[in-house]
């Protein structure tokens, strides 16, 4: 069943602020995480100097044999990606859903201080739901 | 006044009309500026309880300016001077005013006869913020408890207001209730008037 395994948010200097892990595929310890966020990041940003196009953003999905990496970056340079099973569907949309939430529950948050870790219940609360109501949605289909 | 063909326009501002305003404010405008006056208040207080303060200060002053412009626009300039009546326009007017809807409940405390509290699920004050465990018992509803407090005060019910946090079983998110306590002499008056 081709599910989220995984969804991770960097700020603008590549740190990671949020990582939630969801599926059984790989257990990660924190120090794995941040190397990972770090890692992407610096991919990223080569990424955007080695395209043969001009106007390139950056990496916006990465197919490997075992996962997908779907990834969105704002405009503000904050990146939101997601570990998924190969052939996972309507990651984006639900990336666009976790960045309006990041918007409402962290920005909007008066004791979230900017670039720091998220550590805000009413984000984690809806994030719940918004992977339940994307897995729901998925069986349906 | 607005007529066609009048060409001489109200010279002075105190004679133009008091007009119905915007009636619907953007809700992520509200909630950074809000968001904006916590944080700047978190810089000048060493306290929690200074902070719960000042917020309630700013309600005050709020609450002070809405019950004379809702006394004029959606009461005709009546006065209210009984206890219930004040109660009743605090819990519908000044909430569907505020905020696009009348509270959720209005009940009187049953260990004192001075308690009154209005009930919400969720101020809309609070809907996008969470509380960091290591702040206690602060809640930012201090600042609608300050308008309340600016409302009652201003129309001669002295009464002390405080927001609180109360927990509910089967919901993650707990209730927020608004406790009034009424001063002395506003039950005293009330008990003469009969």
């Amino acid at each position: 069943m081709a599910a989220i395994c995984s969804l991770y948010i960097i700020n603008k200097s590549g740190g990671l602020i949020f990582y939630k892990d969801y599926g059984s595929m790989v257990r990660m310890d924190t120090n794995d995480s941040l190397r990972v966020a770090s890692l992407w990041h610096s991919m990223h940003a080569i990424s955007q100097q080695l395209s043969p196009t001009t106007g390139c953003t950056g990496i916006e999905l990465l197919e490997a044999d075992t996962f997908d990496l779907h990834c969105f970056q704002s405009l503000t340079g904050t990146k939101f990606f997601v570990v998924c099973e190969p052939g996972t569907q309507n990651m984006e949309a639900l990336l666009k859903v976790v960045y309006e939430l990041y918007t409402d529950y962290v920005l909007k948050n008066p004791f979230y201080e900017m670039e720091m870790p998220i550590r805000c219940e009413l984000f984690d609360i809806n994030l719940t739901q918004a992977i339940q109501k994307d897995r729901v949605a998925l069986l349906g289909r | 006044m607005v007529g066609a063909g009048k060409i001489k326009q109200n010279a002075n501002v105190l004679d133009k009309p008091l007009g119905k305003g915007k009636q619907e404010v953007s809700l992520s405008a509200f909630a950074f500026l809000f968001s904006e006056l916590v944080q700047y208040n978190q810089t000048q207080v060493d306290h929690i309880s200074e902070l719960e303060t000042r917020l309630e200060d700013a309600g005050y002053a709020v609450g002070a300016r809405v019950l004379d412009l809702l006394c004029h626009r959606e009461k005709g300039n009546r006065r209210e001077t009984r206890l219930l009546g004040i109660l009743s326009f605090v819990h519908s007017t000044v909430w569907k005013v505020l905020f696009g809807k009348v509270a959720d409940s209005l009940e009187k405390g049953t260990e004192h006869e001075d308690e009154y509290m209005i009930s919400e699920k969720e101020l809309l004050v609070n809907k996008f913020i969470s509380i960091p465990k290591d702040m206690g018992t602060f809640h930012c509803g201090a600042f609608v408890s300050g308008i309340v407090r600016g409302v009652l005060d201003n129309a001669g019910f002295p009464a002390v207001v405080t927001a609180h946090f109360v927990p509910v079983e089967g919901q993650q998110r707990p209730r927020t209730t608004i406790l009034i306590k009424f001063a002395e002499e506003v039950l005293q008056r009330e008990a003469r008037l009969g």
